[in-house]
């Protein structure tokens, strides 16, 4: 489904990917784990075509379509989600509204007449539930005054609804209590199937246990140092990544 | 597509003037230039009593030892009032049954802006007023307001048909001279709409008038007169569009508004005149006095949505005279480019327990200026008077301004005045979420203006709100590859 090589990718003169190898098939989820400030989150923006980032080696391919000309709409066209770490606020914008003008968007771009009312609203209320959204809070202002974990659980809520075909998710799980990071994890899981893929981003084990990773990385100083299943994320738990730096360093 | 600053910038500079055509109609105007016998000429022309002929020339009079007012924060070169035709009038004089009996011209004009007659007279509950330079073409919906007693015409029809109105309320709100352009306005001008409910009568539908500047070289000086008489209600709305032109176009309205006891009167404004292209050339100077008299326990409540103009200057206000009473201003001002606008409100707080709202979001992009100029007087005798004032400012790229002048002058110890600002920024991170979610950038802006506008857009009626929503978007979008 997805298939990076070699990608190079920086801000300025500042080189923070450093040559990324990583392939993703339908079906799979993979765990990008990492020290901070090695990379994770640029890779996802870059994957979802921020231009922002400069992209000076590499490609990345989707489905056998390189992305490099794609523009980050095209992109969420193509089926790409991207949970943000940080999910910005819409003031005015209600989450109803924005999700209709997205999903109208997506379809208006394959050609499809607006979804009819009926039809949105009830995948509304079957993807809330899903997530255990109270109705109310979907005609709030797009994440303003939200909770750090309610902007999560509504990240998660539009991936629901867009249906994506490749999800990333940063750090979906900081900032979620526990009864929430297994709401969260659980309603991921359902949306899962042997056509769509996950890319999990996260600091922890935890969610790892919700979220069953077929294979774990780790990113260090922009690279992809080392990668193994899921038993490398409880090594990691356990021992931290000094010993993932030293055996890079040697 | 991503968004960086100097994208958008460029994406808001090739937006172009959407109804820039300009129709060919044979009309019938004066000669250039303003002494007392253009004055005496236009009354004429109207046919109006020899008590307006003389109301006007008193106007003249006082206007002609009246300076440009220059403290709003604009610049432009000052309009050469010798130089501008003050009557314009479709020569197709008569009024018109139907449709079919109108120039095909005009209706290619209407169905160009959108708003074709046919349109309209479908849209329930709407009545058209549409002055075309500056006189009525066709007036709907006569008969159904007739019967209840409600008038609604133009108002040189007014001063003839029902000048004991027209006598004891023009220029009771805006007196001849109350500032320069309301005086040059009284003296000169053509024509308007006049509107009066009567006692205990809730108007059926929304009254709405179309304006348009279409002459070369004639400035417009439409003149508005509502009357809500004791306990009656009424929504007013009125909406404008110019074609594109090469020259600056003077515009100066005025209009006035009573609602007496217990009244509500609720006016609100699309405008969207020619700013000038992107270059900062040409457009109309909208140099407009709005204000209303609020007798005891009435309301008025002034709406706008201003895109267009390359200069404005205007203050809708509210004298809150009965006690009471209450005053309530929502404003959306959009400038992009060259524009520059200075708007806001007055509240003049005279009775006991008048209270006021002023809701205003400016919205700047390019090269443009956007002020806010709002007072809230409290007088010595307006015991418990509330005032609660909010402007908030929308900035696009880095070469536009907002500002915010607010005055306060309270005299009495019992009132209670509010006021909120804030500024902020489209950011890049707003657009890239909306681009992640498939969102498009040109569709991004609109979404978040909207956003940002939406407590000022819940004030229009249903059918304006959705005009005024692709205005916002037509004011801002590029042509995004
Ligand atoms: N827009 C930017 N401008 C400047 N530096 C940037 C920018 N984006 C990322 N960086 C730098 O690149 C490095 C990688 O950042 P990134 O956000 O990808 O890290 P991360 O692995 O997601 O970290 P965390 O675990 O803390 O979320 C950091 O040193 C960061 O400061
Ligand atoms: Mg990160």
């Amino acid at each position: 489904m997805l298939k990076i090589s070699n990608l190079h990718a920086g801000i300025e003169d500042n080189e923070i990917l450093k040559g990324i190898d990583l392939e993703v098939k339908a079906g799979e989820v993979h765990a990008i784990m990492g020290p901070n400030g090695s990379g994770k989150s640029t890779l996802a923006s870059v994957i979802a075509g921020k231009e922002e980032y400069e992209i000076t080696a590499g490609s990345v391919v989707l489905e056998g379509e390189d992305l490099e000309d794609a523009s980050p709409e095209e992109r969420a066209h193509k089926g790409i989600f991207l949970s943000f770490q940080y999910p910005v606020e819409i003031p005015g914008v209600s989450v109803t509204n924005f999700m209709k003008t997205a999903i109208n968007e997506g379809r208006k771009a394959k050609g499809l007449e607006d979804m009819p009312a009926k039809d949105m609203l009830k995948m509304i209320r079957e993807k809330a539930e899903l997530l255990e959204i109270d109705r109310k809070f979907l005609s709030r202002s797009l994440n303003e005054g939200f909770s750090g974990g309610e902007k999560k659980r509504n990240e998660i809520f539009q991936m629901a609804m867009l249906e994506p075909k490749l999800a990333i998710l940063d750090e979906t799980d900081s900032g979620l209590d526990i009864d929430a990071l297994r709401i969260v994890a659980n309603g991921v899981n359902k949306l899962k199937s042997k056509d769509n893929a996950v890319i999990v981003i996260t600091h922890y084990q935890r969610l790892l246990d919700y979220i069953v990773p077929d294979f774990v990385h780790v990113l260090h100083q922009g690279k992809i140092v080392k990668s193994g299943t899921k038993e490398l994320a409880h090594e990691l738990e356990e021992k931290g990544y000094d010993w993932i730096k030293q055996e890079t360093a040697v | 597509m991503a968004y960086t600053e100097e994208e958008l910038k460029k994406e808001l500079e090739t937006k172009e003037y959407e109804y820039g055509f300009y129709t060919d109609i044979e009309s019938d105007t004066f000669p250039v230039g303003l002494n007392e016998e253009i004055v005496i000429a236009i009354s004429k022309k109207k046919e109006e009593p020899e008590w307006m002929t003389q109301w006007r020339l008193e106007a003249f009079k006082a206007w002609k030892q009246m300076e440009e007012p220059e403290w709003a924060n604009v610049k432009y070169k000052k309009p050469d009032f010798q130089a501008i035709s003050y009557y314009s009038a479709p020569n197709s004089k008569p009024k018109y049954n139907s449709l079919d009996e109108v120039d095909p011209e005009l209706l290619d004009t209407f169905k160009r802006l959108g708003i074709s007659l046919d349109e309209q007279k479908k849209l329930a509950g709407v009545a058209v007023d549409i002055v075309m330079d500056s006189v009525s073409v066709a007036t709907t919906f006569k008969k159904t307001l007739a019967e209840k007693g409600i008038i609604f015409c133009s108002i040189s029809e007014a001063i003839k048909e029902h000048p004991e109105l027209v006598k004891k309320y023009i220029g009771t709100v805006v007196p001849q001279k109350d500032n320069f352009y309301a005086a040059l306005n009284s003296a000169v001008f053509s024509d308007g709409s006049f509107c009066y409910i009567p006692k205990g009568v809730r108007c059926p539908m929304e009254l709405s008038t179309y304006f348009r500047i279409n002459q070369a070289g004639t400035g417009q000086f439409e003149r508005t007169l509502v009357i809500a008489d004791e306990g009656s209600y009424v929504s007013y709305l009125e909406g404008c569009t110019a074609p594109s032109r090469d020259e600056n176009q003077l515009h100066a309205a005025v209009v006035e508004l009573i609602a007496l006891d217990d009244a509500e009167i609720k006016y609100s404004t699309v405008q969207n005149w020619f700013p000038g292209d992107k270059e900062g050339k040409g457009g109309v100077f909208n140099f407009v006095t709005k204000r209303g008299i609020c007798h005891k326990n009435s309301k008025i409540s002034w709406t706008q949505v201003e895109t267009g103009s390359a200069v404005t200057w205007k203050y809708p206000s509210c004298i809150l005279k009965g006690d009471n009473s209450i005053g309530e201003f929502y404003s959306i001002a959009v400038t992009n480019n060259y524009q520059q606008a200075d708007t806001g409100t007055k509240m003049i707080h005279l009775g006991k327990n008048t209270r006021s709202t002023i809701i205003s979001k400016g919205i700047s992009a390019g090269k443009s200026q956007n002020s806010y100029r709002g007072l809230v007087q409290v007088n010595s005798r307006a015991e418990n008077a509330r005032n609660f004032s909010q402007c908030d400012s929308l900035l696009m790229g880095n070469e536009c301004g907002a500002h915010t002048f607010p005055y306060i002058e309270v005299k009495n110890k019992t009132a209670q005045i509010e006021h909120e600002a804030t500024t902020s920024k489209i950011g890049e991170d707003q657009i890239f979420y909306c681009n992640q979610r498939g969102i498009d950038t040109e569709k991004a802006i609109a979404l978040i203006v909207n956003g940002f506008s939406k407590e000022v857009l819940n004030k229009l009626p249903m059918e304006f709100a959705v005009e005024a929503q692709k205005l916002l978007e037509i004011s801002l979008e590029g042509s995004v590859g």
